[in-house]
């Protein structure tokens, strides 16, 4: 019975070409929408299996504005069936205040009954990248982290419960094994993040979403401002026309080695 | 002092992305007024590795040893990292912005209470020391202030080119053994496997994939596409309109309502390139359009293109595959 | 990848289906160097034909919309890209069901097949639906979808295949140049594109929701607004994977949640006309680099959506909750709406730039053609002056009358509206001099043009006692929902003393000049070289012989005539003398007065004695006779006078200066007090008075689809000179008519419940036996015009019957929410049913 916390950040889509804000603070994400990212959608769907395989419950925490509520309601929508929602503006907290801000919602669910065994987070945020707020939350918490990894399970072992984590590194497939509670932060790429159904969005829509303010000052982010590189040009390599195209194209299936066999 | 972590390959020689690391360090040494920068290195440091490291200008090399480093494990390798600065009295900190690298540099600004800047591509000023980075995946670069001592930054892979130093630096040895935390031990890596090759098929995981689309023409006109599929042990992956029209079964749709593939080589066929189809195939590393329109938004966005129709340029390639194969 | 021509006879801006079906037709007529561009890569471009949900209902209460879509259909037929699938539009209210009666009228009218079925019915067509949601459907076989990219690639290969089409994607443009043309008009001589200039003398907009902004660059308006249409795609359910192909199961429109379910494969979509109005400015739309999907394909907002997917899953639980069935696919879609719901088409007033945006899918080949006629013989077959871009006045063009008009209109995609249903935005745009006054009298506004119009005076309730059933009250909400009996009480009080009747809206233009002569006779089927202080009435033709308005000229001078108008269609009126002016002769001028002259009508047996008490000049029949003007002291005031009548009573329209209205309207009441006389409001003007005399008026009985013949208007001689359309209506003459237009009366009211139902127009004529009657264009008769006759103390329809119905005492019957009425023919020309011998006017 693993109660699992999954934190998500609602982030500028960035799959297109992307626009800042006059400040340069942020992108402006009018034109693509937002999302929560890759990382943290397989974080969600590891979180909903992991419940589902433990007869557990999937928590949801972001913090964000009052249109974070979207992301939260999409993370109920495929399974969670808990939330939690710090109000603020995620743009004037750097990494350190949100590991911290995520601590106190753990902290205090524990103080009311609720402790979660394992907090799964997105590896990066899609849009800051600061890539350390999973290991600052395991720091204020006290617990160990496994970091970058793809897939999650959380069994039995001798009595104990234990995260069983694994991911590519640099020398094959790695295996960690941690016992709860524990911080894990998560790749894209081992799971396929479900979309909702139907009667999912219906049941989202119903679930209370706890509120809650910051739970201290921020230090804030040490952003001075964004900007964008200049646009790379399009370079479609034309290797010919018609059949007579083919040698040149098994000479780049070469190239590529898809065709060795 | 300037510390590096230093990444290993397989053979124990350094990552390319390090010695890029080791170049960005040089030139902050130099604008410094040439403080002395160090390498980090974790476990066996083989005499070809320190002659590479001596190239860059390294001045001492520190070996961490022991049995607290004989499985990756962050908190260890920062804890490590901790002695190292203790010993050299560093005040930079830096490391390639590889996922290994990141997650050190991660641990040890967490545990003194200090920034760290991810995915640095360069440094705008000393004092105060302004960085900038990569964020939005790269899409846009940031300004960042990083006034903290230690100063602990991770550099983005090929935000600069490797180069060895003018006047090589001696590269001294110098091994460390430190005691290190059983808390710092409890995530560590307890196997590590070499991955089986996926041959299953599945558009989600294949290395490579056929596409096929309205250009197919109707439902018999899949099989030289089948053939080259079947040639490059590729699956196939069909346009929205094509499992519309009931030519193909509908799991085998890529786009918005289908899969979304990420395979190093897409090969669409007679798919003029929707917007809907884009978004499910978008993560290819290189795309090979077939296509009798030069303007189709698939051919623009492609790598590479053949501009002619698929039912004659297909088989095509077809032969020519089998040709060398027999050859 | 072709490139940007440097001169072209027309470009065509836009490879959506409009401008894929505008090049078509174009190169089919016969035009020659036409050049399409378009800043999207081909087939799809990015625009809102990309994403549409390409089905297509047939029905709609608008003749012209229907025409269109109709005419769409066989196009897309014959290009083999349209799958029939049927199509239900569901009730779930008794409202609803009696909506659906209401279109069961539309479709006999257009002779469309549909019918009204149960719950069981849909069920055993659509077997995944929950019965018990909904009261009754709507049937409709012939609806079905359309592969729309497709249609364009194939219209687009057409065009290209005559060899005078050059088509360049992925070519923006940058500006549209013009120069200084006749008349203070200018004319368009260049596009701007970033692959290029192109000389051209004819440009058309076909942008789609960026006609504005395109518009803009050669500083003309086109109002539309980019709108959010919000569409979710569920899938892959098992219940449709089963099925091969694209769609095997008619389309569900839910009426009432304002949702329709439209089977995709093995999707369903969902769409929504449900949630609030998300508009968009055209300059907010992203670039095609920066869009996730494609610029028209916005972001989703689920929060919007939640109520109506809620609703869907009621109507398809089992469906929609199948196993593995997930929401993979969310948009906020753009499309085009206007202020009125209608495309805008036609040539702007830069000589030379036209425009076709705001279509929707199911119009788009029918506009394409339409337009293309249009541009090439200078009208269509289908008559389509309700989408005229010349339609717009002033305050129509501001971009806020088109977001506040479209954010009330939204939620009415699906909504049931009256046929005299008014806005509640943006209105007091226009105020006659005398609107305090009327407000003070209970006026009830009505909006044409945007005047704000008395339709009758609640100070007259009182005379509904005195009146009693004289004034034919309605006893069902629907058939007096913006209606009153205090209308017809007015009338009564107009025929027994007088009314005094603010026509301020009328659209009043003058033409003068050396060439003002020729201009009006050049238009103008009736004589109008005839003595100055004359009036003249008269249609306007185009060139086949159709109605392009119908209006009176006053000659003030040798060189200086007086149109007026109707408000509704001044604007295009305006537009269309102003193209009819002598090319090079900077002399001859076209004037609005509009805003300089305000309009009060005076009409009823005692008319001339109130006119006579306020004036020293002679306004008796021989002093000032029928159908003559001059200009008459008014208590100190010049008014222009013009002895006519479009409500068959003795009486005068005076054009007064605007600063001095309020002053002459408070006269006439004062004056006419003694005599009787009350004011009296548009519902007078434009229905009773009229229709009791069979008068015509233009966008009902007359457009350019019906000719004088027809309308019953032919005089018995044809003037010499020329005029637009002289030849069409000479031919027109000689022939036997295919319909004939004819006044009828309902014989009995009574419905089957035992209520009295009284018709408002756009019902079918029928056989006695409810059977269809079909004229010689192949058309059924519908009713043009409805409304109450008090002084017959009648009910009375105009329709257009076929010859061999069109005998007076045939008895017919119309059709009213499902139910027929008897109806007699009582008038098969213009002879009015009242005063015959216009006896009353004289």
């Amino acid at each position: 019975m693993a109660s699992v916390l999954v934190c998500v950040k609602r982030v500028p889509d960035s799959s297109s070409e992307i626009v800042l804000t006059d400040d340069g603070q942020a992108v402006d994400g009018r034109f693509a929408g937002f999302t929560m990212s890759q990382h943290e959608q397989c974080a969600v769907e590891l979180a909903v299996q992991t419940a589902s395989a433990t007869g557990g419950e999937a928590t949801v925490l972001t913090l964000g504005d009052a249109d974070a509520l979207e992301q939260v309601r999409a993370a109920l929508a495929v399974g969670c069936t808990a939330a939690t929602h710090v109000v603020a503006d995620s743009q004037q907290l750097g990494p350190a205040d949100v590991a911290r801000e995520i601590a106190a919602v753990v902290r205090d669910h524990e103080a009311a009954g609720r402790p979660h065994d394992l907090v799964l987070l997105g590896h990066d945020a899609a849009d800051t990248g600061d890539f350390q707020v999973g290991i600052r939350l395991a720091y204020e918490l006290g617990r160990p982290v496994v970091n970058g990894v793809t897939r999650v399970t959380v069994e039995e072992v001798d009595g104990r419960p234990v995260v069983t984590a694994s991911g590519d590194g640099p020398d094959g497939h790695e295996t960690y094994r941690v016992p709860l509670p524990a911080v894990v932060t998560v790749l894209e790429g081992g799971v396929e993040p479900r979309y909702p159904t139907v009667p999912g969005r219906m049941k989202a829509k119903k679930i209370p979403v706890e509120e809650r303010e910051l739970a201290a000052a921020p230090a804030g982010p040490a952003r001075v401002r964004w900007s964008l590189p200049p646009a790379a040009p399009s370079d479609v390599h034309v290797l010919g026309k018609g059949p007579e195209a083919a040698p040149a194209v098994v000479d780049l299936l070469e190239q590529l080695g898809v065709l060795a066999r | 002092m300037i510390l590096v972590l230093v990444e290993k390959d397989l053979a124990g020689a350094a990552v390319e992305v390090s010695l890029e690391t080791l170049t960005f360090a040089r030139s902050l040494s130099d604008a410094g007024g040439g403080v002395p920068v160090d390498a980090v290195v974790v476990g066996d440091v083989s005499p070809a590795l320190q002659s590479q490291l001596a190239a860059y200008g390294v001045r001492d090399v520190h070996a961490l040893g022991g049995p607290g480093f004989a499985a990756f494990a962050g908190a260890a390798w920062a804890s490590g990292l901790e002695t190292v600065l203790a010993a050299s009295r560093s005040v930079v900190v830096m490391a390639a912005g590889t996922p290994r690298g990141g997650e050190v540099l991660a641990h040890l600004a967490a545990r003194s209470g200090v920034a760290m800047a991810a995915n640095v591509v360069a440094f705008d000023g000393l004092a105060p020391f302004v960085v900038r980075r990569q964020v939005v995946g790269g899409q846009a670069v940031e300004e960042m202030q990083l006034s903290t001592r230690p100063t602990v930054f991770t550099v983005a892979g090929h935000a600069v080119e490797a180069a060895p130093a003018a006047t090589p630096g001696p590269a001294t040895l110098v091994e460390h053994a430190p005691e290190v935390a059983e808390s710092d031990l409890v995530a560590r890596v307890v196997s590590t496997e070499e991955p089986a090759p996926d041959l299953s098929g599945s558009l989600k995981s294949a290395r490579v994939v056929v596409g096929a689309g309205r250009g197919a023409g109707s439902e018999g006109g899949f099989d030289d596409l089948l053939e080259l599929a079947d040639l490059l042990g590729a699956p196939l992956g069909v346009s929205r309109v094509v499992t519309s029209l009931g030519w193909r079964p509908h799991h085998e749709q890529v786009g918005q309502t289908g899969s979304r593939i990420s395979p190093d080589l897409y090969i669409p066929c007679g798919i003029s390139g929707a917007i809907q189809h884009w978004a499910g195939c978008s993560s290819a590393k290189a795309i090979l359009a077939i296509n009798t329109d030069p303007d189709a938004p698939m051919v623009t966005k492609a790598t590479h293109a053949v501009i002619g129709d698929l039912h004659e340029v297909v088989p095509a390639i077809n032969a020519e595959i089998r040709r060398r194969r027999a050859g | 990848m072709a490139e940007v021509p440097a001169t072209a006879d027309v470009v065509v801006i836009g490879a959506g289906i409009v401008g894929n079906s505008l090049v078509h037709h174009l190169t089919r007529l016969g035009w020659r160097n036409v050049v399409q561009i378009d800043k999207g890569a081909l087939p799809n471009p990015g625009g809102s034909t990309g994403h549409a949900s390409n089905f297509i209902f047939t029905v709609d209460h608008s003749r012209e919309i229907t025409d269109l879509t109709l005419d769409s259909v066989r196009q897309y037929q014959e290009m083999g890209v349209f799958t029939q699938s049927g199509g239900f539009e569901i009730a779930r209210t008794e409202e609803r069901m009696e909506e659906l009666r209401r279109r069961m009228s539309s479709a006999k009218a257009w002779g469309i097949e549909a019918e009204l079925v149960s719950p069981a019915f849909v069920k055993e067509k659509v077997p995944f639906i929950e019965e018990d949601q909904f009261i009754g459907a709507f049937w409709t076989p012939g609806v079905g979808v359309v592969d729309s990219l497709r249609a364009g690639t194939i219209m687009r290969e057409q065009a290209l295949a005559t060899g005078e089409l050059t088509v360049v994607p992925t070519v923006e443009v940058v500006g549209l140049d013009t120069e200084e043309a006749s008349h203070g008009r200018r004319r368009i001589t260049r596009v701007r594109t970033t692959g290029g200039d192109i000389e051209a003398g004819t440009v058309v907009i076909a942008a789609g929701v960026w006609s504005p902004k395109l518009g803009d660059m050669a500083g003309i308006s086109i109002p539309l607004t980019p709108a959010v249409h919000q569409m979710i795609s569920v899938g892959p359910c098992p219940q449709l994977a089963e099925r091969e192909g694209e769609i095997s199961f008619p389309i569900v429109r839910d009426m009432d949640t304002f949702c329709y379910e439209r089977q995709h494969g093995a999707d369903m979509e969902v769409g929504s006309y449900a949630h609030r109005a998300i508009l968009h400015e055209p300059e907010d739309i992203p670039s095609i680099e920066q869009a996730k999907l494609s610029p028209t394909e916005m972001p989703f907002t689920s929060d919007d959506f939640d109520p109506q997917l809620e609703q869907a899953y009621e109507l398809m639980p089992e469906l929609l909750g199948a196993e593995g069935a997930e929401m993979r696919y969310a948009i906020n879609g753009l499309l085009s709406l206007t202020c009125d719901g209608n495309p805008i088409l036609g040539e702007s007033e830069v000589a030379g730039l036209w425009t076709a945006a705001a279509v929707w899918i199911k119009e788009g080949p029918g506009v394409g053609r339409a337009m293309a006629e249009w541009m090439t013989h200078g009208h269509s077959e289908i008559d389509v002056h309700h989408s005229d871009i010349a339609r717009f006045h002033d305050h129509q063009k501001r971009r806020e009358h088109t977001r506040l008009r479209t954010t009330e209109s939204f939620i009415k995609t699906y909504g049931i509206i009256h046929p005299a249903e008014q806005y509640a935005s943006d209105r007091d745009q226009r105020l006659s001099p005398m609107h305090a006054s009327q407000q003070k009298l209970g006026a009830v506004f009505f909006e044409t043009a945007g005047w704000e119009r008395p339709f009758w005076y609640e100070s007259n309730a009182g005379l509904l006692e005195e009146y009693g059933d004289a004034v034919m009250p309605r006893e069902h909400e629907w058939d007096s929902r913006w209606w009153s009996p205090i209308i017809n009480a007015e009338h009564l009080r107009m025929r027994e003393a007088a009314a005094v009747i603010d026509l301020s809206a009328f659209c009043i233009f003058d033409i003068t000049g050396p060439g003002a002569l020729a201009t009006v006779q050049g238009t103008c089927v009736a004589q109008c070289d005839v003595a100055v202080g004359k009036v003249v009435y008269t249609p306007v033709l185009d060139a086949k012989g159709g109605f392009r308005s119908d209006l009176t000229v006053m000659r003030l001078g040798e060189d200086h005539f007086r149109v007026v108008t109707g408000g509704a269609h001044g604007m295009a009126d305006r537009a269309w003398f102003a193209g009819h002016l002598p090319e090079d002769d900077g002399a001859t001028t076209l004037t609005d007065l509009t805003d300089d002259v305000s309009t009060i009508g005076i009409w009823g047996p005692r008319a001339r004695d109130i006119l006579a008490s306020l004036t020293e000049d002679d306004v008796s029949d021989s002093g000032f006779g029928f159908l003559s003007c001059r200009e008459i002291d008014v208590r100190g005031t010049t008014v222009l006078a013009s002895r006519i009548s479009y409500v068959g009573e003795l009486g005068w329209e005076l054009y007064v200066p605007m600063e001095s209205a309020a002053d002459q309207w408070e006269a006439l009441l004062e004056a006419g007090a003694p005599h009787g006389a009350v004011p009296a409001g548009i519902g007078v003007y434009g229905t009773t008075g009229r229709i009791e005399k069979g008068y015509r008026a233009y966008g009902a009985e007359l457009d350019s689809e019906r000719s004088i013949v027809e309308a019953g208007m032919q005089r018995p001689k044809v003037k010499q000179a020329d005029f637009v359309g002289k030849e069409a209506y000479l031919a027109q003459r000689e022939a036997d008519p295919a319909a004939v237009l004819c006044t009828l009366t309902v014989d009995d009211h009574t419905s089957a419940s035992g209520m009295k139902r009284y018709m408002l127009g756009g019902e079918p004529i029928l056989t006695p036996e409810g059977a269809l009657l079909t004229d010689g264009h192949g058309h059924h008769p519908y009713v043009t015009s409805a409304g109450s006759a008090p002084s017959l103390g009648k009910h009375v329809l105009l329709a257009y019957l076929p010859p061999e119905q069109a005998v007076l005492g045939t008895r017919l019957a119309v059709s009213y929410m499902e139910e027929l009425y008897p109806v007699t023919v009582g008038s098969v020309d213009a002879t009015p049913l009242l005063d015959p011998t216009n006896e009353r006017i004289r």
